[in-house]
């Protein structure tokens, strides 16, 4: 464990113990460089919370969540079992540690597993039999894309990626999607993307909110549309813990409807 | 007494001085929610009766297991757990207790929650730290069974493969190599493991690999292939495919050589037995034509060669059958090989009964006839075929490069005549090649074999003797005569080559090139001279008038060339019409009907049968000059001959035929010839065979003449 891993840096910006002394040591780095950072995280952990919610009282009953890292407190599953006792979770991650973690925190949970795969590789993951022996592709899927398309690069194509993911998905799914963003901080936005890439070989890419929003191209966006973390749904004004303005993370939810003839 | 209300006032303060405090999973509801169940249980230690301190711990743990994990946290929840707490719920304890023992027990009770918060977050971290190991652990574990899972699939890969696969390191050890690998050379892998390369690619190849493995280290080459030959331990032989590859590194150094062998052994045996059985005659089991004329191009000079044919084989075939042929050929072809293969020298068989045997750095022309002595003596027994003796002989012709040259055409040629003549001379003896006599025949033989081109490459002419009648000497006509400007051998008589064309039947193509040339010309001369009765005669071989379309080409011709018939003689010998010759009959009876002169040539050298002569179409008789010569010295006319040409010129016009006499050399002749009544006369007198050019000199002189006369 010489390299930090995104899944234990986030854990441990979360003051979780489910990490190592390089991803404390990383996240402390930039923790020093934007001391809100924890709270940047706890406000992404939020809003997954209440867009799962949301998506339980939508009726989405089957969640593919994408990177998931660490699946520790206050992850996809518990909030939609809690919501829905039927609601099934597949977990994706590349990192195979992360993996194996989740097998540990989730065993004997029939409803939630963990797989390794590369969101990178969109076609091979929709083919994957493990995803489709848990996803059932007829129904609609809560797509979860939470604090993980910034780790691509361009050069990954993640529009693409998104665009194939919905394209396979039946009408009435949901993609999740939150999203380290420049809007808001662009010149400490740009040092933690350069510090990251540097020192801890975690490469984030910071995108603006044009290009966060087009993620949603070919999908519906729900209200409030593409907006800073705290200020997606939340349950109260009290909720709020970070200043909405300074927001370094964008989040949305977009659902697939039947397309306009 | 506390109130809900109170309750839920402390809570609220409670969930407000945690804000900002690290916990996700919770909404604020969910906070106060749960502060407030902690309140009630704060404010019922403190009112504990005996006091219980450590209902405290409790608290401290929940606040742990909802995520406050931040020690702010603690510090918060204390520092509301005193004047705060006592003005919301602690008040009417207070007034039970005394103000300063609340504040002990308060104390206590601060002592018991930051113990519990601590004995929490000890073990939650602990819990966390060892799930994490675990995790590590188990990806590790992981990633090792998938690594040892892809070397088992490598490896059942490479046990398994039908090819042989080796890898060799940068010194030439073989670090491992495969099942297949190691059968095809009739060991085990652990027979082969840990030698050099020339263990595989066997000892005498590994001057040549190692000139290809350096090429490899130095790049210049991604692979090479050799094709080795190993004596296994059981004896056999393997025949082993190997190509070679280096693996490299990144910079392209190569770190280890991969060797992949595929076994060629039925390949290459049944290559061997195809190119034997292309090589090799089936039935006696001799190398064959191709194997022999492979031999013998390859042959270490001097050369000898005998030639085989047996006598009479065909009568064999005949009489007794294919399959006593058969046997007889197998016989002596093993009785053959055993008299001279011991002797170094190859025997093969060309064709039918036809063997002939090979004498390498042959020293002389006597060592050549020994063999033949040798291959003649195998006859000596007969030959037993289903109860019966054969007496079988063969004749042979013996040459030898000395006399012939080295070229293999040549002294095959040589081999194929010499046989010739000892068959000539007498079945079941050997002859020894002729210079002179083999040099006349290989002529003929190129000559032969020249014509048809020679006829396509217009190395054939015609010249043109003049036919003058003896009244006046005027040229009635020409006979046309071939010669042939052959390229090497110069110019070569007809005497030479119109027998080989005879022989060949190349003379039916030279025949029609004639009669076309002639037709042509005497068209040509028509049209200068305009002398209307002027003819072209032309030779006509026995089988040229034999041939079906003999009367069609004739006419075809006249036709083509638009010649009327008239101007054209044909010459026949008279043995080409004698006998029982219906069809040349009808022939000529046709070509006459439509006008064509026929002569008859070299009249005097046959049975010069007259009678026959009577009931043919000819026009014309031709004397020979064998007739005209004189035998004995300083007569110019033999007494005898004289009568006889007497004869014929009356015997002739009797029959109502021109007679013409050829040879003609003296005026003497001529005058002779005159006083018997001879109509014409061709011969040096009157001007021998020449060029066409000349010959029109001698029209365009005779025309002048008559036109000046």
């Amino acid at each position: 464990m010489e390299v930090p891993s995104p899944a234990r840096m986030y854990d441990a910006l979360l003051g979780g113990s489910h990490n190592f002394d390089v991803d404390r040591q990383a996240a402390s780095n930039a923790t020093a460089l934007v001391p809100d950072l924890p709270k940047v995280a706890l406000s992404n952990r939020a809003f997954l919370r209440r867009s799962v919610r949301y998506l339980a009282d939508m009726g989405i009953r089957q969640f593919l969540d994408i990177g998931s890292g660490i699946p520790t407190v206050g992850n996809a599953h518990e909030v939609a079992q809690r919501a829905a006792s039927d609601a099934r979770v597949l977990y994706v991650d590349i990192d195979p540690v992360a993996v194996a973690h989740s097998a540990v925190i989730l065993a004997g949970d029939e409803r939630a597993s963990a797989i390794e795969g590369d969101l990178r590789s969109p076609a091979d993951l929709l083919s994957d039999l493990r995803v489709r022996s848990i996803i059932d592709f007829d129904k609609p899927v809560g797509v979860l894309l939470v604090a993980v398309l910034h780790l691509l690069s361009d050069a990954d194509r993640p529009h693409e990626v998104v665009a194939t993911l919905r394209d396979a998905l039946p009408e009435g799914s949901y993609f999740v999607i939150s999203h380290l963003s420049s809007a808001n901080r662009p010149d400490e936005a740009a040092q933690l993307g350069e510090q990251a890439r540097d020192k801890s070989g975690v490469p984030i890419i910071f995108r603006g909110r044009e290009d966060i929003t087009s993620f949603f191209d070919g999908l519906t966006v729900v209200d409030p549309g593409v907006v800073e973390l705290p200020l997606w749904r939340p349950e109260s004004e009290a909720d709020i813990d970070e200043e909405p303005g300074r927001s370094l993370g964008l989040a949305g939810v977009g659902r697939k409807d039947a397309p306009a003839s | 007494m506390t109130t809900a209300h109170s309750v839920d006032r402390f809570a609220t303060r409670w969930a407000a001085s945690l804000k900002g405090a690290v916990a996700p999973a919770m909404t604020r509801a969910e906070l106060e929610d749960m502060l407030r169940e902690l309140t009630e249980q704060l404010a019922a230690a403190v009112r504990s009766t005996p006091f219980r301190p450590e209902l405290g711990r409790a608290v401290g743990k929940a606040l742990i297991d909802a995520h406050y994990r931040d020690t702010s946290v603690l510090n918060r929840t204390l520092a509301l757990l005193s004047e705060e707490f006592v003005a919301e719920i602690g008040g009417e304890i207070g007034h039970e207790l005394g103000n300063g023992d609340l504040m002990a027990r308060l104390s206590q009770l601060h002592g018991a929650v930051a113990e519990g918060f601590a004995i929490a977050l000890r073990d939650t971290v602990l819990a966390e730290q060892e799930t994490t190991q675990r995790a590590a652990l188990a990806a590790a574990r992981a990633a090792e069974e998938r690594r040892r899972a892809s070397e088992a699939r490598f490896q059942a890969v490479f046990a398994g493969a039908a090819v042989g696969i080796g890898v060799v390191d940068l010194t030439g050890t073989v670090l491992e190599v495969n099942e297949a690998m190691a059968g095809m050379l009739g060991l085990t892998p652990d027979d082969i493991r840990g030698r050099t390369i020339g263990a595989v690619i066997g000892p005498e190849n590994i001057g040549h690999a190692y000139a290809e493995f350096q090429k490899l280290l130095g790049g210049d080459i991604n692979q090479f292939r050799l094709e080795t030959a190993h004596l296994r331990p059981d004896g056999r032989v393997a025949n082993v495919d190997l190509s070679m590859t280096a693996v490299r590194d990144r910079t392209g150094t190569p770190d280890f050589f991969i060797g992949v062998a595929v076994d060629v052994t039925e390949r290459r045996r049944l290559q061997n037995r195809l190119w034997h059985e292309s090589r090799h005659d089936a039935l006696t089991g001799l190398p064959n034509r191709m194997l022999f004329f492979e031999r013998l191009e390859a042959a270490e000079q001097p050369i000898g060669l005998c030639y085989l044919d047996l006598d009479g084989f065909k009568n064999i075939n005949d009489s007794l059958g294919h399959d006593a042929g058969d046997h007889v050929l197998r016989v002596a072809a093993n009785r053959l090989r055993k008299a001279v293969e011991p002797d170094g020298c190859t025997i093969a068989r060309l064709a039918g009964d036809e063997f002939v045997v090979l004498i390498e750095r042959c020293g002389s022309p006597d060592r050549v006839a020994r063999e033949a002595e040798k291959m003649l003596a195998v006859f000596g027994r007969p030959i037993e075929f289903d109860g019966e003796q054969l007496s079988v002989t063969g004749s042979i012709g013996v040459v030898h490069s000395a006399l012939v040259g080295r070229d293999p055409g040549r002294l095959m040629r040589a081999a194929d005549v010499t046989l010739y003549q000892a068959k000539a001379n007498g079945s079941g003896r050997w002859e020894r090649y002729d210079p002179a006599r083999g040099e006349r025949e290989l002529t003929r033989h190129s000559l032969a074999t020249a014509m048809p081109a020679a006829l396509a490459q217009n190395e054939f002419l015609l010249h043109y003797q003049p036919l003058v009648s003896l009244a006046d000497s005027s040229v009635r006509g020409f006979e046309a005569l071939v010669r042939w400007d052959h390229p090497r051998l110069g110019r070569v008589s007809p005497g030479q080559f119109i027998p080989v064309a005879e022989e060949t039947g190349n003379i039916n193509a030279l025949g029609q090139w004639v009669l076309e040339q002639g037709c042509l010309q005497a068209q040509r001369w028509f049209d200068e001279f305009g002398i209307d009765d002027l003819y072209v005669s032309v030779n006509v071989a026995a089988t040229q008038l034999r041939q079906p379309t003999f009367v069609a080409d004739v006419l075809g011709t006249l036709d083509q060339v638009g010649l009327p018939a008239m101007c054209l003689q044909l010459e026949l010998t008279e043995s080409a019409v004698a006998g029982d010759t219906h069809g040349a009959l009808v022939a000529l009876r046709e070509l006459a009907a439509a006008g064509v002169r026929l002569a008859i040539d070299d009249f005097g050298t046959g049975y010069s049968n007259l009678a026959h002569l009577g009931r043919l179409p000819v026009h014309q008789l031709k004397i020979d000059r064998s007739l005209l010569s004189s035998s004995r010295k300083g007569e110019v006319v033999d007494p005898a001959h004289d009568k006889i040409v007497a004869a014929t010129i009356s015997l002739a016009h009797s029959l109502g035929l021109d007679v013409l006499a050829e040879g003609v050399e003296t005026t003497t002749q001529a005058d002779r010839l005159r006083l018997l009544q001879c109509d014409g006369a061709q011969g040096m007198l009157f001007g021998g065979p020449v060029p066409v050019s000349e010959a029109a000199e001698v029209l365009a002189c005779q025309t002048g003449r008559a036109n000046s006369a």
